[in-house]
């Protein structure tokens, strides 16, 4: 069996997969099961943590976590949405030591606040750079943000 | 006297190297003529570690908010009378840099140069060009 | 060779009572903990490909770092190609390889001249750097320029390599692979060398694998990835390809993968430039297409990541760039805590930061918690370490 079924079987209908090609899967996972899946594929798997991406989206922030399964020849890619306005999601750091920086920058560059992280700090933005100002996301208007935060 | 104190600096002039948020190709070729291809020593130029015991300082990158209090400190502790030279295209005019947001000024607002040398990133004999260029504006 | 060198301090740049790239406190001659401030080089790149055309994306990711200035090309092209899954011509895969290769070489010649002067072998920094220039003068008559050599686009490349080159440059390639064999048997015979090297700034495999350090590093301690091999891409497939491991992870471990790797490099050139196919060099494409795509390339430091989501228009939506030393200096921590401070320059040379981090080093003592050795009497007490071993 390959890894995608494996990861299919264990996951069920929880997950969305995508294999978009033989070497780039992708799988749509909701917020509360991304640990257990990025456990799974991390230590069960034996995958190799790569990076996380974080883009801002109308709906929320899309998190992409990229593992790679070097002996596979394949990339797998976790999609997770942290909506707006709470942008709020679990630290992968204590059992992915790797995503340490990563989430730091994605907390600094668009405002996602990963709970239990050691040292949610500044990484790349300079110190007197102003608090709440995100340069990655999107400009928004004032007029949009009601709608936005109803959502 | 102030002959044989110019006399002085165009024998041997010492260079300091001071690099703003580079990409570090200029700061390469810059080594680069330390070298024995190019070799600058046989021009009696030195590179030195401490900025106050330069005459010439070799700007090099664009200059970002993180930095730039330290740059401006850095250029202080120069003694002067002193020349400024700009390596590469960045420190000529903040390059294709110019639309970021940690991006402050161009740097020649910042420090009077004297020599622009142009390139991404320049040659080590335009670097020694522009060093010489310098010299023969005293 | 004599304590006083004609060489100047070298690429250092003095430091000022602010925040430093590297502190280290110390307790007495131990360091105990140690942090690196990041931020200084931050020019908002990935903000900027938002509001560039993919064209001129390709020569913004070039001046990320200077020295590995084709991998985040070579990357990024490969992520745009991933989009809409674009074929490249074999011609061009070959010449994207052997420009990897070329880099390579430069890349690890560069560092060997570091670290020897970190270590107190000025002549290693003087020869490592003058036998850099030839590979230097090939790129210049392949591309035009010694460095940001612009080679490639997608869909190909931007200049071939013509048939009637090619001897001279199988002739300099001869040369570098002389200088390659010769430094390669001086670093790993060398008594004084090896007991400095050996067994400082041990990084465990179990570590390794946890804080998903790449490339050399990853090697160094015995963890077996190299993205040539394991994605394969360009011409790596068609070429004999070697990967070294080591097991030890020690700095001389690290020092020897890349010595290795460049010898492997220069049989890797000589086989594309005699196989390279005839044919077009470039796919002339005009469209990227909707969609997600993945590059990856593997960089003198380890794997480069380029992500890129197109919207169909001619910006990119989003573009994020990993360089390889985001997940490889975190990683000094680990190695550096337990170690003497005379061997902190070197520790942290080894994992090859982008050389602009290294030059900012700093020592503070826990209980005064006062800044006590700045980064060049740092790399001064590693030389004096050496000399003392030599006796």
């Amino acid at each position: 069996m390959n890894i995608v079924e494996q990861i299919k079987e264990k996951f069920g209908d929880k997950i969305k997969v995508f294999e978009r090609s033989s070497k780039r899967t992708y799988i749509d996972v909701p917020k509360e099961e991304a640990k257990d899946l990025a456990r799974y594929i991390f230590k069960d798997l034996k995958a190799r943590f790569s990076i996380a991406t974080g883009t801002d989206t109308r709906p929320g922030i899309e998190i992409l976590y990229h593992f790679a399964l070097d002996k596979h020849n394949l990339f797998v890619t976790l999609r997770v949405l942290v909506k707006k306005p709470e942008l709020t999601m679990e630290t992968f750091s204590d059992i992915i030591p790797a995503t340490n920086w990563i989430e730091r920058e994605i907390h600094e560059m668009l405002g996602v606040n990963f709970l239990g992280h050691p040292n949610l700090t500044r990484l790349l933005l300079p110190d007197d750079w102003k608090e709440g100002e995100y340069p990655f996301r999107k400009k928004t208007f004032e007029s949009e943000k009601e709608y936005l935060e109803n959502k | 006297m102030f002959n044989l104190f110019k006399w002085g600096f165009k024998k041997s002039p010492w260079v300091y190297h001071l690099a703003a948020s580079a990409c570090n190709n200029c700061d390469i070729e810059l080594l680069d003529a330390l070298t024995p291809k190019h070799d600058i020593e046989r021009f009696g130029m030195v590179l030195v570690g401490s900025p106050r015991h330069a005459d010439i300082i070799i700007v090099s990158g664009i200059v970002n908010r993180q930095s730039i209090e330290r740059f401006k400190r850095t250029y202080d502790q120069v003694p002067k009378p002193n020349l400024v030279v700009a390596i590469g295209a960045c420190a000529c005019s903040a390059n294709m840099f110019r639309d970021s947001y940690n991006f402050v000024k161009p740097m020649d607002e910042i420090v009077p140069v004297d020599v622009y040398v142009p390139g991404c990133p320049p040659k080590p004999e335009a670097i020694i060009a522009g060093i010489v260029k310098a010299l023969e504006k005293l | 060779m004599a304590k006083e060198t004609i060489i100047p301090i070298g690429p250092f740049h003095p430091l000022l009572e602010e925040p430093e790239f590297f502190k280290f406190y110390v307790e007495g001659e131990k360091v105990v903990d140690a942090e690196v401030r990041v931020g200084y080089n931050h020019r908002g790149i990935e903000k900027m490909a938002e509001g560039k055309t993919y064209d001129q994306d390709t020569f913004l990711v070039e001046r990320i770092c200077g020295i590995c200035s084709t991998s985040h090309p070579f990357a990024f092209v490969q992520a745009v190609e991933d989009v809409s899954g674009i074929e490249v011509p074999e011609r061009a895969k070959y010449i994207r390889t052997i420009i990897g290769e070329l880099e390579r070489i430069h890349s690890h010649f560069l560092w060997l001249g570091l670290a020897g002067h970190f270590i107190g072998y000025n002549t290693v920094f003087m020869w490592a750097w003058k036998y850099r220039e030839p590979v230097l003068d090939i790129f210049e008559a392949i591309s035009g320029n010694r460095n940001h050599y612009a080679m490639f686009k997608f869909g190909g490349v931007r200049r071939d390599i013509k048939d009637e080159n090619i001897p001279g440059l199988l002739k300099a390639i001869d040369e570098v692979e002389k200088f390659a064999n010769m430094l390669t048997k001086a670093v790993m015979d060398d008594p004084v060398i090896q007991a400095r090297l050996k067994g400082i700034g041990i990084l465990k495999k179990q570590d390794a694998i946890e804080m998903g350090v790449l490339g050399p590093v990853a090697r160094a301690s015995g963890v077996d990835i190299d993205v040539r091999r394991d994605h394969p891409y360009a011409a790596y497939d068609k070429v004999d390809l070697k990967v070294i491991v080591a097991g030890a992870g020690d700095v001389f471990d690290k020092a020897a993968v890349r010595l290795l790797e460049s010898i492997e490099s220069v049989k890797m050139i000589r086989e594309c430039l005699k196989k390279m196919p005839a044919g077009s060099f470039d796919a002339d494409v005009r469209e990227v297409g909707v969609g997600e795509g993945i590059g990856l390339h593997e960089a003198p430091r380890g794997e480069c990541f380029h992500y890129i989501l197109s919207n169909g228009t001619n910006y990119p939506e989003r573009h994020k760039i990993r360089a390889p030393s985001f997940m490889n200096v975190p990683s000094f921590k680990k190695t550096v805590i337990g170690e003497s401070i005379a061997d902190a320059a070197l520790i942290t040379a080894a994992v090859d930061p982008c050389y602009c981090c290294t030059e900012r080093m700093a020592v503070v003592d826990r209980n005064s918690n006062k800044v006590v050795l700045t980064g060049p009497e740092l790399v001064r007490l590693c030389q004096e370490k050496t000399e003392k071993l030599r006796k």
